[in-house]
């Protein structure tokens, strides 16, 4: 049975219609990268999984180990090991990072029949994915995202991932804002969570993301359908001909224009 | 006879049976009782009322008995019950004021003549806390004022009263605490002299049942060089009023928080007071709120900046948090700004719990309702962690906690 399953979705924000008729496959051991140009609704789809409810769900349906994903709630999604590294990470003032993540890490764990840390084995837990993540202490203490530079956010976001350890992982657009020293240090936190149990969805704009994190496929995404799927080599040839080499539009942002 | 007289006129016959006082203490209870019967209760067309209508009160008959005796309890050491002062062991430091500074310091600071509320707490006046801090004492232990009630029929009202004289140089914290069952009216007023260079940090904590009418003023005069806290933290009450007004000298420095939570048919009026009457103050304000059901509140934050306050620096900030669509929140910054050389910012805002901060909760695996609970404590915890006495800080957490749990179910 496939880890998730994604059959003919449609979804709209308001009376928007932003995906319109998504299938897609992931099976656990898989790394699946999402592309496509701004607007195409991939941040959209990576929301939806996650439950957000901005978004109305119009049509189709979605299985995570054979069960409605739709059906679920955002908090029950997470405790059955979906997360989601937001690209625009959420600053919580007043909430430590630490008192977040612990309450994070027992509502998963009461979730799956486990007794919750305490201080000590909390501790013990995160200081050796901080250290993966090459991560200040201090941020522990420091309230949620509160003040963190870009790179701090994102690097927060895939060590919130490492001490959750979930099944399904949904990156969206970790790579924007980083600089190549922590495109790698996210990467290779990435890199270090892949496993036969564990599948990815990569969602990025730009291929140079796939350098690190290698995919087993890439999906490209325009006007909310997968409309070319292909081996790792299909980024390779997005970045050599871009959008338009597959007849896809993409506009810039008139700075980036250039 | 008009409606209001014959509300006013409800409290003549507790006015006549007190028990006799000394000629100065009588006079001033006459000629506040005067003021009170003159004024009357205010009405909501009156700017400072207008969104705090105080006609249960005004329609109430209260008794006005000293019905029980009790003792301090516990580490209490400062008690009063139904309005009555009981005084135990003070700590080193601190030691009860004489008749002197009664005569030269009662109702000097917060005038009944234009404040119905203050008039009728002077006109009742009987057992003052008076309290002196020696010059130069630091004194570590909390001073902490109780305010109970005894249930009863008729509802009593209380009018308790504080006056405390903090020395040049001196340092202490006061704390107030209101807590009690059932309905009753507590008319509260203290007097703080902050002396030069003394440090006074005060604490109100009223924790009212929610059918009870409180009333509570602070009038601080803090002296020359002298930094003054107030920590106003409002959590029940039927309908409360609390005004913490604070007179600052030159080189003053003054810190107002305010946390006040409200649900159901609770409303809760805070109207603040920061005057610059000299250069080179500073005030701090901070105050939130946080409302749910169909409750009501107002913050009304007036900064008189005088003119010869020069270089006065002055920041006031308010936040609202509505859990509920049916709660509501009157907020008004009042600036009075006669100096031309200083710096007054201000800001108000009202809103809601931030929906991605929500979801973002959620997508950890939290559940709605904690990730809510979780949220609208962080909204309040700039301001407990403002409090600086370790076991008051333990007790709001723990209180705001079951608060918050409550309500989502």
């Amino acid at each position: 049975m496939a880890l998730l399953e994604i059959k003919d979705l449609h979804a709209r924000v308001g009376e928007r219609g932003i995906l319109n008729g998504i299938d897609l496959t992931v099976n656990a051991g898989e790394v699946h990268a999402i592309m496509g140009p701004n607007g195409s609704g991939k941040s959209t789809l990576a929301q939806v999984l996650a439950g957000r409810e901005l978004y109305q769900v119009t049509a189709g349906e979605v299985l995570y180990n054979g069960k409605d994903l739709l059906e679920m709630a955002p908090e029950e999604r997470a405790q059955e090991g979906i997360f989601l590294a937001f690209q625009y990470p959420v600053e919580i003032p007043g909430v430590s990072n630490m008192y977040f993540l612990k309450a994070a890490v027992n509502a998963v764990r009461k979730q799956r029949g486990l007794a919750e840390l305490d201080a000590m084995d909390f501790l013990n837990l995160v200081q050796e994915k901080m250290k993966l993540m090459e991560m200040d202490q201090t941020l522990l203490n420091r309230p949620v995202n509160t003040g963190f530079s870009g790179g701090e956010k994102k690097r927060n976001e895939i060590f919130q991932m490492a001490v959750l350890e979930p099944r399904l992982a949904i990156l969206d657009e970790t790579d924007s804002g980083l600089d190549i020293d922590a495109l790698r240090t996210v990467a290779g936190g990435v890199n270090a969570l892949r496993g036969p149990e564990r599948a990815m969805i990569v969602v990025t704009h730009y291929q140079r993301l796939l350098n690190y994190i290698v995919p087993d496929y890439v999906h490209v995404l325009s006007q909310g359908r997968i409309v070319k799927s292909g081996g790792k080599e299909l980024a390779l040839q997005l970045e050599e001909s871009g959008y338009a080499g597959l007849g896809i539009e993409d506009v810039e942002e008139a700075v980036g224009r250039i | 006879m008009t409606v209001v007289a014959e509300q006013t006129g409800r409290w003549l016959d507790q006015f006549t049976q007190q028990p006799a006082a000394e000629p100065w203490l009588k006079e001033l209870r006459d000629s506040a009782f005067q003021r009170f019967l003159e004024l009357g209760f205010p009405a909501t067309h009156e700017e400072e009322w207008r969104f705090t209508n105080v006609a249960p009160i005004a329609r109430t008959q209260f008794a006005n008995e000293h019905l029980n005796w009790e003792t301090a309890r516990g580490s209490l050491p400062t008690t009063f019950f139904n309005g009555k002062y009981v005084a135990a062991a003070l700590p080193e430091g601190v030691s009860l004021g004489t008749p002197e500074d009664l005569k030269a310091h009662l109702g000097k600071y917060a005038s009944y003549h234009n404040h119905p509320f203050i008039a009728l707490n002077t006109a009742f006046l009987r057992d003052v806390a008076v309290l002196r801090i020696d010059r130069g004492a630091v004194v570590d232990e909390p001073v902490r004022f109780l305010y109970g009630a005894a249930e009863t029929h008729p509802p009593v009202a209380a009018h308790p009263r504080i006056l405390v004289l903090a020395g040049a140089h001196s340092q202490c914290t006061l704390v107030e605490t209101y807590a009690a069952q059932g309905k009753y009216f507590t008319n509260a007023v203290t007097e703080i002299v902050a002396g030069e260079g003394a440090v006074v940090d005060h604490y109100r904590v009223q924790s009212e049942s929610t059918e009870a009418y409180h009333i509570g003023i602070l009038q601080a005069m803090a002296g020359r060089n002298a930094n003054f806290t107030s920590h106003s933290i409002s959590l029940g009450g039927l309908l409360v009023r609390n005004d913490a007004n604070v007179a600052l000298s030159e080189g003053t420095e003054a810190t107002l928080n305010g946390l006040y939570i409200a649900n159901g048919q609770q409303h809760v009026d805070n109207h603040t007071q920061i005057d610059h009457a000299k250069p080179h103050g500073t005030s701090h304000e901070l105050y939130k709120g946080i409302l749910d059901g169909h409750a009501t509140a107002v913050f009304n934050g007036r900064i008189i900046v005088r003119k010869d306050a020069q270089k006065t620096d002055s920041k006031q900030t308010n936040k609202n948090l509505l859990l509920s669509d049916d709660a509501v929140i009157n907020t008004k910054p009042e600036l009075q700004i006669l100096a031309d050389d200083v710096r007054c910012t201000h800001g108000a805002t009202i809103g809601q719990l931030d929906a991605e901060a929500l979801f973002y909760l959620q997508s950890r695996g939290i559940g709605k309702g904690e990730a809510r609970d979780l949220l609208t404590y962080a909204f309040a915890q700039d301001i407990v962690d403002r409090v600086k006495i370790p076991a008051l800080k333990d007790y709001l957490e723990k209180v705001l906690f079951e608060k918050f749990h409550e309500h989502v179910g």
